[in-house]
C-alpha cells in the first residue's frame, strides 16, 4: 500500500464496483428470473448469436466481466489481509488474486473474440 | 422498570494489577439517566477511585467516549434504559493505550492530527483592509459537516484498520484534513497531499465503514475517506500526463 500503483488499482476496482452494481442486477433479471419466469418471450438462439457477434456486445460483455473481476480481486486481497491478517503473505496474495482476475480477463477476451 | 441497574466497569491501576479487570456496581435506574451519570453516582457515592472523563454532559466535548456493551459511545448520550436488563458493561475505548481505569491516552491522534495541518493556510494573506474572506452558503456547506468533529475518538475505536495498522493517520484526522481540502479559503491541499495519500493515509482504508456508524456529530468520516481517495487517483492519473501535476 502507499506504492504509486495503489491509486490505480483502486479506479479500477472503483469502476468495477460501479459496473457490477448498475449492470449485475439488470442481467440477474432478465437471465435469472424475467425469461425463466416467462415474464417476456426468450429470445431466439439466431438472434442471440447474432447480437454476440457484433463488436459492442463483445466488448460490453468484457467489460461486465473484466472490471468486476479487478474488483473481485482487490477486495478479496484485502480480505486475506484483514480478515485472516497473513498481511506477511503479500507477494503471494497479489499475485494469486490479481493474477486470477488476470487470468478470468484473458479468458473472457479470448472466447469473445472467437465467437463463431 | 427496574429499582437498580448493575455496571460492569473495566478497572485498571497500573500500580496494583497487571491487567484490565471488570468491577460490577450496583447503581439505581433512573429513566433520564445515561451511563455517565451512574458513573458520576458510583464515583460519588461508591467508589472514589474510578477514574473517566467528562465534562459538558451534553455531547460537545468529546471526552466521555467509552465502549458500552461494546460499543464506541458518548456515555453522556447512552441513556441506561438503552442497555437493560444490565450488567452493563463499560470499558475504555479501543486501540489506546489505558491509562487508568476508563481514561486512555490520545496521544497518537494529537500528533496525527497536527500532521495533517488542520487550519486554513495561505499561500498569501491578503491585507487586513481588503476585508475578510467571504463564503457562499454553498461553499460552507462544502466543509461544515466535517467541521463537526468533536475529537471524541470513537472512530477510531470502531476502525479494525487503526487495531490493525496503528500508524494509519484515521478517520477523524483524514475528515480533519477535508474540513479544511474543501474550505474556499484554504490553499493547503498541496501540502496536505502527501500525507493524506502517503502510507499511513486513506489507502489503508479498505472502507468498512464503522467510523461514521459510530460517530455522533454525523462527520460521515468514511465518506470524507472515499471523498478524498478520488482526489488523489485523479491527482495521480494528472501526474501521468507530460504536462501533469508533480
Ligand atoms: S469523526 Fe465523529 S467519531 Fe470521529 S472523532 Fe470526530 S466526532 Fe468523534
Ligand atoms: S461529556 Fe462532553 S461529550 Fe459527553
Amino acid at each position: 500500500m502507499g506504492r504509486p500503483i495503489t491509486p490505480f488499482l483502486w479506479l479500477l476496482f472503483s469502476v468495477g464496483g460501479t459496473v457490477s452494481a448498475l449492470l449485475f442486477p439488470v442481467h440477474l433479471f432478465l437471465t435469472g428470473l424475467a425469461i425463466p419466469l416467462g415474464w417476456i418471450d426468450p429470445p431466439r438462439y439466431e438472434a442471440l448469436i447474432g447480437l454476440l457477434r457484433h463488436p459492442i456486445t463483445r466488448l460490453y460483455l468484457f467489460v461486465i466481466i473484466a472490471f468486476p473481476l479487478v474488483h473481485w480481486a482487490h477486495r478479496f486481497r484485502y480480505t486475506l489481509y484483514d480478515g485472516l491478517q497473513i498481511k506477511h503473505l503479500t507477494a503471494l496474495i497479489v499475485v494469486f488474486c490479481y493474477g486470477a482476475a488476470l487470468v478470468g480477463s484473458a479468458a473472457a477476451a479470448y472466447l469473445l473474440w472467437n465467437i463463431p | 422498570m427496574p429499582a437498580t441497574v448493575a455496571l460492569a466497569v473495566a478497572r485498571y491501576r497500573p500500580e496494583e494489577e497487571p491487567a484490565p479487570t471488570l468491577q460490577t456496581y450496583e447503581v439505581p435506574f433512573r429513566e433520564d439517566w445515561v451511563v455517565l451519570d451512574a458513573l458520576n453516582y458510583i464515583k460519588d457515592r461508591l467508589d472514589g477511585s474510578l477514574s473517566f472523563r467528562w465534562s459538558c454532559r451534553m455531547g460537545v466535548c468529546g471526552s466521555c467516549g467509552m465502549k458500552v456493551n461494546g460499543t464506541p459511545v458518548l456515555t453522556c448520550a447512552a441513556f441506561l434504559s438503552e442497555h437493560l436488563p444490565g450488567p452493563i458493561r463499560v470499558e475504555p475505548l479501543d486501540y489506546f493505550p489505558v491509562v487508568r481505569d476508563l481514561v486512555v491516552d490520545l496521544s497518537d491522534f494529537m500528533r496525527k492530527l497536527k500532521k495533517v495541518k488542520p487550519w486554513i493556510l495561505r499561500e498569501e494573506e491578503k491585507p487586513l483592509a481588503e476585508g475578510e474572506y467571504r463564503q457562499t452558503p454553498d461553499q460552507l456547506d462544502a466543509y461544515k459537516q466535517f467541521s463537526m468533529c468533536i475529537n471524541c475518538m470513537l472512530c477510531y475505536s470502531a476502525c479494525p484498520i487503526y487495531g490493525l495498522e496503528p500508524s494509519f493517520i484515521g478517520p477523524a484526522a483524514i475528515a480533519l484534513a477535508q474540513r479544511y481540502n474543501m474550505d474556499s479559503r484554504d490553499q493547503g491541499a498541496r501540502e496536505r497531499l502527501e500525507i493524506l495519500s502517503g502510507y499511513d493515509g486513506i489507502w489503508q482504508c479498505t472502507f468498512v465503514g464503522e467510523c461514521t456508524k459510530v460517530c455522533p456529530k454525523n462527520v460521515d468520516p468514511a465518506g470524507a475517506i472515499q471523498q478524498y481517495k478520488l482526489t488523489s487517483a485523479v491527482h495521480w492519473l494528472k501526474t501521468l500526463l507530460p504536462w501533469g501535476a508533480r
